[in-house]
């Protein structure tokens, strides 16, 4: 079974004179464990297919299917609970790392464990291991403000990773880092999808990133004009 | 997780000096609470202390608080006579102002019969008033100590006792001396007056055809001792027997012409609706003002904090955080604030209504009263920030 299933995924902004088309028929489908970059220059529709994916964008037409749940056919099927899809499937990461900042590094981690109902004590014991497997034992009680950015993006992957998510999917990640930084935050990604059997969708224009994704997908104008396979 | 409260650690100065900045707005609130019940337990403190069933008056009048009102002393031989009626007390009230240590110096006297009704309810200091001439017992607030000498009216009081929380309806403190004492301060003209106003009347009397000079003379200070009399009262007071009907007793009263009995209930009236209604309204809409005014000032605090926080809130969305935890995180930090500053007001109000130069009485169902308001305040408030993170998308977590 595939972790991300997409065919003629369309979204189009607006009505006729003002109709914008951002993502045009997008097919393709990501198997669990598989690192996967989405390139392609600004306005291409990279970021609007993975707001799609990631259920912030209703797509205007196609189908989208996570881990075998249909999460959307010309549109999201009405009572579909967009929020608990979110919680227990998808983990998301930023460029901008987004994390809370009145909360510690531990308690960016428990949050996403809480919401999927997790007791307080357990998200805590949790979070700390996640937290320690990606080097950041020595910040558990620091405010976001006293990280780095390579310590900030590895606290926002281990609260995309708390609650085992089947896709990961992350916009920009590298963009706000140098390059060593990049490239350890790439290969610490490449190792989770292995070790978590999740398939990562990375949204990039960094391609200095490339070598180590399993797929690329190059975008132009809202549509797939190339997939590589390394 | 409680996300308020570790947003109000992360931001806790921020916090705490709007809290402060509320609580003291709420202790102002408080306050006005406390003086208007000041204002009618001052209003009604002699009412009250004077312990009496009927209080009769100058006819047309509403006396003796809310109008003047002279009727004579020894009409209280006749209510006395009253069935029904154990105990009557002539009282004379009078404001005087003078001057002491170079500062006005304003209080209320009371003359009361010793032994009577209306004289001091509580000695706190000193004694009560043993001589029937030249002593005084003055409210602790007058802050003349025991033994020291007042002069009034030309003549020196010593001071023997201290009353305490004792004041006028107009907020001063009362004095009592004896009836006596009193009405001569209250009516007895000075030696030079009384010597003008006799030789007036002896050259009015002289002037008329129908009297000899011999007779004339004679009339002279019969006339004059009565127009100088000093046995005036401003209000008899009767208690009545246990059972009396009151209605009758009033009744009977009335019907004697050049007097008005009011009952307690009449005087309250007088005294509530007459004299402090005005005074009511105005810290009642004073009070309803700052309240609006603290509903407004934590709407903007809340409204403020929610805007600083959408893209959390937007992230918080995305990440597949529920509503009612978003919903909480502004309504309970909403709920926090209100509930400190009332703290803050409360404390304030606590350690500082004795220091007000009027009393200010902080009753507990009106402070329960104030914080049902104050919660219901805070929901309103958080109502705005609630609509606001409620519209924010998921989306706009994500973007530079």
């Amino acid at each position: 079974m595939y972790a991300v299933q997409i065919e003629g995924l369309t979204k189009i902004y607006g009505h006729g004179d003002t109709e914008v088309v951002a993502l045009a028929d997008a097919t393709f489908a990501v198997a669990p464990g598989e690192l996967v970059a989405i390139l392609g220059p600004s306005g291409s529709g990279k970021t609007t297919l993975l707001t799609t994916i990631g259920l912030v964008t209703e797509p205007t037409r196609g189908k989208v299917v996570l881990d075998g749940e249909l999460i959307a056919e010309d549109g999201w099927p009405p009572g579909l609970d967009l929020k608990r899809v979110r919680r227990e499937k998808l983990g998301f990461i930023f460029q901008s790392h987004n994390l809370i900042p009145f909360l510690t590094t531990v308690e960016n981690v428990m949050i996403a464990l809480e919401n999927n109902g997790i007791a307080p004590k357990e998200a805590r014991r949790q979070s700390i291991a996640l937290l320690e497997s990606l080097g950041l034992g020595h910040r558990l009680d620091h405010y976001p403000a006293l990280l780095s950015g390579g310590e900030s993006q590895r606290t926002a992957i281990a609260r995309a990773l708390a609650n085992q998510p089947r896709v990961i999917l992350a916009d920009e990640p590298t963009a706000a880092l140098d390059t060593e930084n990049g490239k350890h935050v790439m290969a610490l990604l490449k190792k989770l999808a292995v070790e978590n059997n999740s398939a990562i969708l990375v949204v990039t224009h960094d391609q200095r990133m490339v070598e180590g994704f399993d797929r690329i997908f190059t975008f132009s104008d809202g549509r797939i004009v190339n997939e590589q396979r390394n | 997780m409680n996300l308020a409260l570790r947003d109000i650690r992360h931001n806790r100065s921020r916090f705490v000096q709007t809290c402060l900045g509320l609580g003291m707005l709420l202790g102002v609130v408080m306050s006005m609470s406390g003086i208007y019940r000041g204002l009618f337990a001052d209003a009604t403190g002699i009412l009250t202390t004077t312990a009496a069933d009927l209080w009769v008056v100058q006819q047309d009048t509403s006396g003796p608080f809310a109008t003047t009102s002279r009727i004579p002393e020894d009409i209280k031989y006749r209510i006395r006579a009253v069935p029904g009626i154990v105990q009557a007390s002539a009282l004379s009230f009078q404001n005087i102002q003078s001057e002491r240590q170079g500062k006005p110096f304003r209080f209320f006297l009371i003359g009361y019969e010793q032994g009577g009704l209306g004289g001091p309810p509580e000695i706190i200091a000193g004694r009560a008033i043993r001589q029937s001439h030249y002593e005084i017992v003055v409210d602790r607030a007058m802050k003349i100590p025991v033994g020291e000498k007042l002069r009034l009216a030309g003549d020196d009081y010593t001071v023997v006792g201290h009353t305490a929380k004792m004041v006028s309806s107009a907020g001063d403190p009362v004095a009592y001396v004896t009836l006596a004492d009193a009405q001569k301060i209250q009516f007895q003209d000075d030696d030079n007056a009384i010597r003008n106003n006799r030789s007036r009347l002896s050259a009015q009397i002289t002037r008329l055809p129908l009297l000899s000079p011999g007779q004339a003379k004679q009339l002279t200070p019969r006339i004059s001792e009565i127009t100088g009399s000093t046995h005036i009262a401003n209000t008899v007071v009767a208690r009545l027997a246990p059972g009396t009907n009151l209605a009758e007793v009033q009744e009977r009263i009335s019907r004697w012409n050049h007097f008005r009995p009011l009952t307690v209930a009449d005087q309250k009236r007088i005294l509530t609706e007459g004299m402090i209604k005005k005074a009511k309204m105005q810290l009642g809409l004073f009070r309803a003002i700052l309240l609006i005014i603290s509903g407004v000032i934590i709407s903007l605090i809340i409204y403020t904090m929610t805007l600083d926080k959408l893209r959390v809130i937007a992230t918080l969305k995305l990440i597949g955080t529920r509503n009612r935890v978003i919903v909480g995180l502004i309504l309970q930090q909403s709920l926090l604030m209100g509930v400190v500053a009332y703290g803050i007001g409360f404390t304030l109000i606590n350690l500082t209504h004795d220091k007000f130069p009027r009393r200010v009485d902080l009753v507990p169902a009106d402070m329960q009263l104030l914080f049902g308001i104050v919660i219901l305040i805070c929901v309103a408030a958080s109502l705005v920030g609630i609509r606001k993170a409620m519209r924010v998308e998921a989306a706009e977590a994500l973007g530079g």
